[in-house]
């Protein structure tokens, strides 16, 4: 068995590197132009996002609408604290990412404590509610620039410092893949499974929902750090429910529980809008069409033959079965 | 004295008295039974056991220690741990994932150490393994370790949840109905299973059970329920027969 798992660490590392490699070739290559090159950021923020949300949804097994809420304090939090320091970028960004995290995980703490008592639908509409307050509160806010956004932001994550971005993004994946293969990470999944027997056997239920909630929230915040950085300005109607579901739906396309899927998901669905920006009217109609043909493909026979058991042929003559 | 002392428990749900005035004391390493025909507060009973409800009335104290007022986690650790009657496991996990999540509280190692990998993980977590796995292989289970719980067929499911109690490392075994849904032949298997563990892992085991024969069979001592109420207990040749048991069993 342990030679399995050495395995499949060496593969993931190689996909990793292959990544990280074809990457930087488009980056360099000249083979992208301004437009593709402005979306390789956001897809690295999606990543961490939908990774993130994936601990909730797919682990924990409770249906959050919120998670943009938590990635704008921590895009808030990060811009105002690099507005404020004057160090070299790096140094502030790195700072900034710290400070974003943090911030956003202790809000999911104080928000998740009394939330997490919900259960089901009620959880989800509850956190919707969270998400829109947060964005209301921020209006607010004078520091916050209010509805006039806050400007001036160093963009210090652009495709430039891909590197960088990528660092994080991976340690957002190795945390959270290593997590729900731990200790820790059974107790998320049995209060997942059942909640009921997994207090009979010592999991204290609580406990475990709003660590996952609080972990998760660390990375959203941190992918909103990155956010603030890469756009340079940020208003409060970016991280509204919509943004909520669109990483939702990157979790849920990627399969419920499945991080690599759910990274493959969010690096379609946010390059997807800029491959069809050609198509020009039938833009929004295409990427709906493709997300409704994504998940039937996910739920097919042919892709469990094709995917799981690797092998084509057999799923080709499944398909002309028709089933 | 004994393991287990239940003095005058009870628990209404609004006017319903679903256990009333129940007594019991419990031997270390004895097995016994407490049946009672339908709706007459046997899993109530061990929901009050194990903290589930807490009671209007009554002390539970196992082992010197009270247990009344505390929560399931918290009674799990003071060593009692129960099987469900209709089974609850952590079906998208796989067998072995089971039985691990219930040695949470015994193996351990710190967050950060979950995060990275590194430290104590592969140490404790080889541990584990080990000794799940030692669990399995009492039940017979250690060939389907990676199966997915909810893969596997009925009769083993049974199985794998009193593995899963058994990891917890608890004094005290509640089985509620484990029987429940079974042939005669698993039931037989069942039978010395239940023996098997009482005297490999020295621990007391109290069970619900509606099949008589496994009742006769393996409990040294019962109790009978029948509208919360304690009708009769002794052992199980005398109490089978009394006539009170047999009336509400059977009726007038």
């Amino acid at each position: 068995m342990n030679k399995k798992i050495n395995k499949s660490v060496i593969i993931n590392i190689i996909m990793a590197i292959v990544a990280y490699g074809i990457v930087m070739a488009l980056i360099y290559g000249g083979f992208l132009g301004r437009q593709a090159m402005s979306i390789i950021i956001p897809c690295c923020i999606n990543v961490m996002l939908a990774v993130s949300l994936c601990l909730l949804v797919g682990f924990l097994g409770e249906l959050t609408l919120g998670h943009a809420g938590f990635m704008s304090i921590g895009a808030y939090a990060g811009a105002l604290t690099t507005n404020a320091l004057n160090l070299p970028p790096m140094v502030e960004l790195l700072i900034g990412l710290l400070v974003g995290g943090i911030v956003a995980a202790v809000f999911s703490l104080i928000i998740g404590l009394p939330v997490l008592r919900l259960k089901g639908d009620y959880l989800a509409i509850v956190t919707l509610g969270f998400g829109e307050i947060i964005k209301s509160v921020i209006n607010f806010l004078g520091f916050t620039g209010g509805a006039k956004g806050l400007s001036g932001i160093g963009t210090y994550s652009n495709y430039k410092n891909f590197t960088f971005v990528y660092i994080f993004v991976l340690l957002t994946i190795l945390v959270i893949s290593n997590l729900v293969r731990s200790r820790h990470g059974r107790a998320i999944c049995a209060v997942r499974d059942n909640y009921i027997a997994a207090e009979a056997v010592g999991i204290k239920v609580s406990k475990f929902k709003t660590m996952a909630f609080v972990i998760s929230g660390f990375f959203a915040g941190m992918a909103g750090v990155f956010y603030a950085h890469n756009v340079g300005i940020l208003k409060p109607g970016n991280f509204d429910y919509n943004k909520s579901i669109e990483i939702l739906v990157m979790v849920v396309l990627g399969g419920m529980g499945n991080i690599k899927g759910a990274i493959v998901a969010a690096v379609i669905l946010t390059a997807l809008p800029e491959v069809l920006r050609s198509a020009a009217d039938f833009r929004m109609l295409l990427y709906a069409i493709v997300l409704i043909a994504m998940m039937l493909f996910n739920n097919s026979k042919f892709r469990t033959v094709m995917i799981e058991k690797r092998n084509l042929k057999k799923a080709m003559s499944i398909q002309k079965e028709g089933e | 004295m004994a393991l287990l002392e239940v003095k005058h428990l009870g628990i209404s749900f609004g006017g319903l008295r679903a256990v009333d005035d129940l007594n019991m004391s419990i031997e270390q390493g004895s097995l016994v039974g407490l049946i009672g025909p339908n709706g007459a507060g046997k899993t109530t009973a061990f929901n009050l056991l194990t903290g589930v409800y807490a009671p209007s009335e009554g002390t539970i104290v196992l082992d010197g220690e009270s247990l009344v007022g505390k929560a399931p986690t918290e009674i799990c650790k003071s060593g009692i741990a129960r099987t469900f009657q209709n089974i609850r496991l952590f079906t998208k996990m796989t067998v072995l994932d089971n039985v691990k999540v219930a040695l949470h509280n015994h193996v351990e190692y710190s967050l950060a150490e979950s995060f990275f990998h590194l430290g104590k993980f592969s140490k404790r977590e080889k541990e584990m393994d080990e000794r799940a796995i030692d669990i399995l292989k009492v039940f017979d289970l250690d060939g389907q370790a990676d199966v997915l719980a909810s893969n596997l067929p009925y009769g083993k499911q049974r199985k794998l949840e009193i593995a899963r109690a058994l990891a917890t490392e608890p004094k005290l075994l509640l089985l509620d109905e484990p029987a429940a849904g079974m042939n005669p032949n698993e039931t037989q298997e069942l039978m010395d299973t239940i023996q098997l563990i009482r005297d490999k892992f020295h621990i007391t085991i109290l069970l619900i059970e509606h099949d008589m024969k496994l009742v006769s069979g393996i409990c040294e001592y019962l109790y009978v329920l029948n509208f919360g109420m304690e009708l009769a207990h002794g052992e199980p040749a005398v109490v089978l027969n009394d006539p009170k048991v047999i009336t509400a069993y059977l009726g007038e």
